[in-house]
């Protein structure tokens, strides 16, 4: 027969002191624990859910991101005319070409200096992007030296106001809007005049990427293939959404180091949960033996003080849970391995995260918890009872 | 019996306890070993001489864009510098695209090279030979152990940013005070195979002629270039390494916020150990004040027991990081940051004495104060 649950929980409020505590210590690993997953889920987010399936992202061969190898505008001219390629609202082909570079800006809040990409596109690159929406002021007018910041650059960088100017390439560049990339990796990066920023850049007559829409997914695909297979073109291409999930590899660094820390946080704190639970099993040992006596068996003992840990830390798991609600939606930046610049992401609890968190906190109290439970099932009735 | 016994024969009484609250304070110890001693080599350690010596200077833009080459020549002029070498950033694969195969090269002149970095190690007749090869190239020594190269060795790295592949031949193998990784080879090779670059640089490398010349010379050379298409931005090479990090995110932050979660969990820990061993022994401290013995001294009793847990803790922890840092230290790259010195040890030591210290003062406390009746007549 099982003994009830409400048993534990009295002997948990009975010695509140030390339950709070344990739960505290469980609590602290737990918040670490989520800390960062709700970063790599943040990361994740940022990359998996860019980039738009119909979109084509055309490179030179032998590039690996659009930093890195521009190709001869001409063979845009040759891209534009493909089949397959959707039409804009003026009826010509979806297309952009595109130029990135790299900048460097000061964080707002003093910390440092950040590379972030610039990005020079064609009037229909936005409409090639329709989920990304403007928050504030309006679009960069063709041939002008305007550029939209996205919200978290506006938000995390000095002089990324509207009406701020910033300074690179050859001059000044006057900020007329900010928009929201929805935690996509648009979110890290500035838009302008493709035609302005190549000449700024003394780019003129290169792209570093272009992007062809496909008027469906079978067409997607087949445009994939057919540039990367031209061999005049020197060109090689992939879904935008293929590109970007290439690049969640950027948190490997976080993943590792947290881990790392979590799992020492997580030993240690079972040491503590197990200190407590001999604890409660020394001073319940006379307790213990009466209902042993009364009939209740070894096993459903050993499962009362196991369950009894648990609770402890679903208890510490719930606290950590709590503590780290407000930290949630939080944005915070590490750098992105493929283009060398900063990638903006919000950390996000989400389901899978609590849930692995409770999980977590459940292997921490059962592990804590089997050997005292082990010891309290198994002490002899009559020296307990006479102790 | 000594009260230093008296203390360390009570800590020794629930030998089980005891040693779960040193491994729990040692495993988090660990931690904070380590997180400080990774705070230490990014923030606080100074480089060797030579590095101190040592500025970068790049665009002010942003690493990406590259320099005329002519710049080289006019920072060489300015009093105080000593020597000054051009690198590139080449970004290229070696084998394939995985990301073990992804290490630093760096396209730079092999007449000049090492007297910029002459604190690295590299034999004479290497330097010799890779500066009359053009297609040679030097590698960190920890570099061609993990990929086993040796001298003589033929290497092809494939071009990501340049539309070229590089075919080298190793020619000298050096070892830098702090492992860089990185493989150099003769900058004109890629000029020559790539005309764009010709004439363009990355970045540029200078070695001042004295610690004194060092804060005159950063601001010469990005005034003398202020106003010129390609402005410049020049920093210590310190700092230059430091940027690179800030770019990881809120390392900082990072850091200390897992130290403060660690201090917290231990002071939890051991004060939970030392509430738990106190309450226990209530009939004793009333024995003791029956006998004589002051609240002073029973509060000292208390607080040197938690002191010499916490310390055993500190102490099993920080050797366990020392450990892991000597082993850390021998792959060499961004591992070597987790060496851990003395003076880090030390703190980590101090740490622990405090929260043991701390987490005792409360039910220390309250025991001192117990009124002698209640305690005899408390009952376990």
């Amino acid at each position: 027969m099982a003994i009830p649950i409400s048993y534990n929980i009295r002997n948990m409020k009975l010695r509140k002191g030390l339950t709070i505590m344990t739960a505290l210590g469980i609590a602290l690993t737990v918040t670490t624990a989520i800390f960062i997953m709700a970063l790599l889920a943040g990361l994740q987010r940022a990359f998996v859910t860019s980039g738009n399936p119909l979109n084509v992202l055309v490179l030179r061969k032998g590039s690996t991101s659009e930093l890195t190898g521009p190709f001869p505008a001409e063979n845009f001219q040759v891209l534009k005319t493909l089949p397959g390629v959707a039409k804009d609202s003026h009826g010509d082909p979806l297309v952009s070409g595109e130029v990135t570079v790299v900048i460097v800006l000061a964080r707002r809040d003093g910390s440092g200096e950040v590379n972030v990409t610039v990005r020079g596109m064609m009037q229909d690159g936005l409409e090639l992007r329709p989920a990304v929406k403007l928050a504030q002021g309006r679009w960069f007018a063709p041939g002008q030296r305007e550029i939209v910041v996205s919200n978290s650059i506006h938000k995390r960088f000095q002089h990324a106001d509207v009406g701020d100017s910033v300074e690179f390439g050859k001059g000044s560049w006057q900020v007329v809007g900010v928009f929201d990339a929805g935690g996509t990796a648009y979110e890290s990066e500035m838009w302008g005049d493709v035609n302005q920023m190549t000449s700024d850049f003394d780019r003129q007559g290169v792209y570093s990427s272009a992007y062809l829409r496909a008027t469906d997914a079978v067409s997607a695909e087949a445009l994939k293939n057919r540039v990367s297979d031209d061999q005049r073109l020197k060109l090689d291409s992939m879904l935008e959404t293929e590109y970007y999930a290439k690049q969640t590899s950027s948190g490997a660094v976080i993943r590792t180091i947290g881990w790392i820390v979590a799992v020492i946080m997580a030993i240690g704190s079972s040491f503590a949960a197990m200190n407590t639970m001999y604890a409660a099993a020394a001073y319940r040992s006379r307790e213990i033996a009466t209902l042993r006596v009364i009939g209740f068996s070894r096993s459903s003992i050993l499962t009362s003080f196991v369950l009894e840990a648990v609770l402890l830390s679903l208890l510490g798991a719930g606290v950590g849970i709590v503590l780290m609600l407000p930290f949630n939606g939080m944005t915070t930046g590490t750098q992105n391995q493929t283009t060398f610049s900063e990638v903006v992401f919000g950390l996000q609890m989400t389901p899978g995260v609590v849930g692995s968190a409770i999980i977590f906190a459940l292997a921490m109290g059962l592990i804590g918890g089997f050997a005292p439970a082990w010891h309290a099932a198994r002490q002899n009735i009559l020296n307990a009872l006479r102790g | 019996m000594t009260l230093t016994r008296f203390v360390t024969k009570n800590a020794l009484r629930n030998k089980r306890r005891s040693s779960l609250t040193v491994l729990s304070i040692g495993f988090s110890l660990l931690l904070l070993t380590l997180m400080m001693a990774i705070w230490r080599n990014f923030y606080l350690k100074e480089g060797s001489e030579v590095s101190a010596l040592r500025l970068v200077t790049r665009h002010k833009v942003s690493l990406t864009f590259s320099m005329p080459s002519y710049y080289r020549e006019k920072i060489r002029a300015l009093p105080g510098v000593a020597v000054v070498v051009p690198q590139n950033w080449f970004g290229g694969v070696y084998k394939d695209d995985k990301s073990r195969n992804f290490f630093a090269q760096f396209g730079t002149d092999p007449e000049e090279f090492f007297k910029v970095y002459k604190d690295w190690e590299i034999p004479e007749d290497q330097i010799v030979a890779w500066q009359r090869d053009r297609a040679g190239a030097v590698v960190d020594s920890k570099k061609a152990e993990e990929f086993g190269w040796k001298v003589g060795q033929k290497v092809i790295i494939t071009g990501t940013i340049f539309p070229t592949n590089l075919e080298l031949t190793i020619r000298g193998i050096f070892n830098a005070p702090q492992p860089t990784q990185a493989l150099y080879y003769n900058q004109k090779y890629v000029e020559e195979a790539v005309p764009y670059m010709k004439g363009q640089q990355g970045f540029y490398t200078i070695l001042a002629d004295s610690p004194e010349s060092v804060a005159r010379i950063g601001p010469a050379i990005d005034a003398m270039f202020r106003n010129s298409p390609q402005p410049t931005r020049t920093e210590t090479e310190r700092a230059f390494q430091l940027g690179f990090l800030a770019m990881l995110g809120n390392v900082k932050a990072f850091i200390l916020s897992i130290c403060g979660a660690v201090v917290f969990a231990i002071l939890l820990v051991s004060a939970n150990t030392m509430a738990m061993s106190i309450r226990e022994r209530t009939r004793e401290v009333a024995v003791l004040k029956t006998l004589g013995f002051t609240r002073r001294t029973i509060l000292g009793l208390f607080v040197g027991e938690a002191i010499v847990v916490a310390l055993v803790g500190g102490v099993v922890g920080s050797v366990a990081a020392f450990l892991i840092g000597v082993g850390a230290g021998k792959t060499g790259g961004m591992m070597g940051a987790l060496q851990v010195s003395l003076p880090t040890i030390l703190v980590a030591w101090f740490v622990a004495a405090l929260v043991g210290f701390i987490s005792a003062v409360v039910p220390s406390y309250n025991a001192s104060r117990l009124n002698i009746v209640d305690g005899l007549r408390h009952i376990g």
